[in-house]
């Protein structure tokens, strides 16, 4: 077999539906039915995990550093908000599309910024676009309504049928459909030979770019596919809320969000959403124990997590199903969270 | 005119603060590349400190300003000696997380303890109020702060120049691997350096309760601009940080004053602009490692 065949022989091996990802999804559309008074606060956890997803794009894939991933979820939710508001496109799909367009926009042309410089300079570079962003917001207040936030936003029924009800039941299969759709599409990409490039940009840009992989290039795609991603959450969010208000743009929003990556581990994708689950709920936990300062105990497990190191975390918590799963199934099914040399 | 002169005053000691509380940075990230975003944390320590010793013990305000820098300094080598060690050799990505969760922690934790609400320190009455200097109105607590951190930086630039402990930290930053060979305990070294940073900035943090303000949100408002006088001042020298922190001050308050409007969009492009031309700051080079 030559080196060529061999490679995408493994590659087609990694690209494969492994029977656990199935039981996943299944699991997510079973929560619907399983907690029906809770779908206010899963389709915050679906829409977290979609932002995650945009993150984990340019972090586990790419490794790009970004503390500003919030400047797109937040261009999304107010352009969601603004078509909405003034009526220019009422269809949601339409303008969750369009809003996620229009984040694209915002992440090609800030992505010329971002590949220039090392780790530094990215963190700076994307922590600076965000809170520049959110001063835009605050002085255009007579367009984004200010620090009370865009008001009145009437969501017209998706695709012309399910109209948004009160108990957030349409609004949770909505985001739990998008999110899927848009999986999809990420699982595609980074199993392609674009995706397996990436990877190679991440371990190490230089030989990379020795073997003829076009570095800046690349990054300039998925950081584009990125910005459409993080949009789209940002408009979920609006739709779903019916609210667009400053924080949109926060660095908390941010620093959570890489919080939410790290709890589920970066380059496997699932991260995002496993980390998603796990964040709402101790938050949830926290703010019931100490409604005020449920920050403590973030910034504490945030510190915590680093240092017992990320990837023996995820070794401690895989041991126990990876026991019952090579019992049951064989040694080669059991699950390995690929963490490879985030920079 | 006299407005003109006024502004360049207060920005000037904007800036000088600014740097007292970010030189500590300086050497953090651009020496020892560590990506420390608690910073402001070790600030807010010190301006806390500072607080509760004059308002409520009623110490005298010029007792409570050393007590600030060592109180901080001693939290500083602390976390210095349990934690930030272990995160030297990690990645970026990690030693942003632990500082973020570290600020998070602070914030939260002074919250609980102190309230909510913004604080002030009792001043000295000599302090306060104006004086004319030819026409120039200007503010004695402010000149209080450009002579205390005028003569810090001056220090500072000596000690790093001329002392054996100034040698001894440049060689432990530019090589130290060499450095171990040479004898010098460089782990000793960064420690007190660390722990010596913390406790500028928690003098300065206790100087700028007055003009800043002090909230428990002081590490998250101000981390921003600890990072861009570290990122634009580059970090060969003290001076990088230093004609930043002046240049930052002054365009802050003279944005303020002129184009009240814009608000800190002046900054935050500047930042993204400078960033861009020149990735390493404009006075000099990062850390070689």
């Amino acid at each position: 077999m030559s080196a060529q065949a061999d490679v995408g022989y493994h590659a087609r091996q990694h690209g494969r539906w492994h029977p656990g990802e199935i039981v996943f999804w299944a699991l997510a559309l079973a929560c619907a039915f399983l907690f029906p008074s809770r779908f206010l606060i899963m389709t915050d956890i679906v829409r977290l995990a979609l932002f995650a997803l945009s993150l984990d794009l340019i972090l586990g894939y790419a490794g790009i550093v970004s503390l500003g991933h919030a400047a797109f979820f937040g261009v999304g939710a107010y352009s969601a908000g603004l078509l909405a508001l003034h009526g220019l496109i009422t269809e949601p799909v339409l303008a969750l599309i369009a809003a996620g367009l229009v984040a694209m926009v915002l992440g090609f042309l800030t992505s010329f910024l971002v590949i220039r410089g090392a780790d530094l300079t990215r963190l700076m570079v994307t922590l600076g676009i965000s809170l520049l962003l959110e001063a835009l917001a605050e002085r255009f207040s007579n367009i984004t309504g200010g620090t009370d936030g865009l008001q009145g936003i009437e969501m017209a029924p998706i695709l012309g049928r399910f109209a948004f009800d009160m108990f957030g039941k349409v609004g949770f299969f909505y985001s739990l459909a998008v999110l899927f759709l848009l999986f999809l599409l990420a699982r595609r990409i980074v199993h392609s030979p674009f995706g397996l490039s990436l990877r190679a940009i991440r371990n190490n840009p230089l030989r990379a770019a020795a073997i003829g992989v076009p570095v800046n290039r690349r990054l300039i795609a998925v950081y584009t596919l990125a910005a459409f991603y993080a949009g789209v959450a940002g408009a979920l969010f609006t739709q779903t809320t019916a609210l667009a208000s400053l924080d949109v743009f926060s660095f908390e929003r941010s620093a959570d969000l890489m919080l939410v990556l790290v709890i589920g581990g970066t380059g496997y994708l699932y991260g995002g959403l496993v980390g998603a689950v796990v964040f709402r709920m101790l938050q949830e936990f926290f703010s019931n124990l100490t409604p005020q300062y449920w920050q403590f105990w973030i910034g504490l497990v945030l510190v915590v997590i680093v240092l017992i190191g990320r990837q023996r975390l995820h070794r401690w918590v895989l041991w126990a199903p990876n026991l019952v799963i090579a019992l049951f199934a064989g040694r080669k099914a059991v699950v390995v969270i690929p963490e490879g040399d985030v920079p | 005119m006299i407005s003109l002169l006024t502004n360049l005053f207060d920005g000037v000691a904007y800036g000088m603060l600014l740097f007292v509380l970010a030189c500590g940075l300086a050497v953090t990230l651009g020496l020892m590349n560590f990506v420390n975003l608690a910073h402001g944390a070790f600030a807010m320590a010190g301006g806390y400190v500072c607080a509760v010793l004059v308002n409520q013990s009623g110490w005298p305000f010029f007792a409570g300003l050393p007590l600030a820098f060592v109180s901080s300094a001693l939290i500083g080598v602390v976390l210095e000696r349990l934690l930030y060690r272990h995160l030297y050799s990690r990645s970026h990505l990690d030693q942003v997380l632990f500082s973020v969760g570290l600020a998070f922690m602070s914030v939260a934790a002074v919250d609980y303890i102190m309230g909510s609400s913004r604080i002030f320190i009792k001043l000295p009455a000599a302090l306060e109020g104006q004086m004319d200097f030819f026409g120039v109105g200007i503010g004695r607590y402010r000149l209080m702060i450009i002579v205390i951190c005028g003569l810090l930086t001056v220090a500072l630039q000596l000690v790093l120049a001329r002392t054996r402990f100034g040698s001894r930290l440049r060689a432990a930053v530019d090589d130290p691997r060499a450095a171990i060979g040479l004898g010098i305990n460089v782990p000793q070294v960064f420690a007190f350096t660390f722990a010596f940073g913390c406790g500028l900035a928690g003098l300065g943090g206790a100087l700028s309760a007055e003009i800043l303000g002090l909230d428990p949100y002081f590490p998250l408002k101000f981390m921003i601009y600890f990072l861009i006088v570290v990122t634009v001042g580059g970090s060969s020298s003290i001076t990088g940080p230093f004609l930043a922190s002046l240049l930052l001050g002054i365009a802050d308050v003279a944005g303020k004053y002129y184009v009240p409007k814009l608000g800190p969009f002046v900054i935050y492009t500047l930042m993204i602009v400078i960033l861009i031309w020149r990735p390493n700051g404009l006075f000099g080079r990062t850390a070689a490692r």
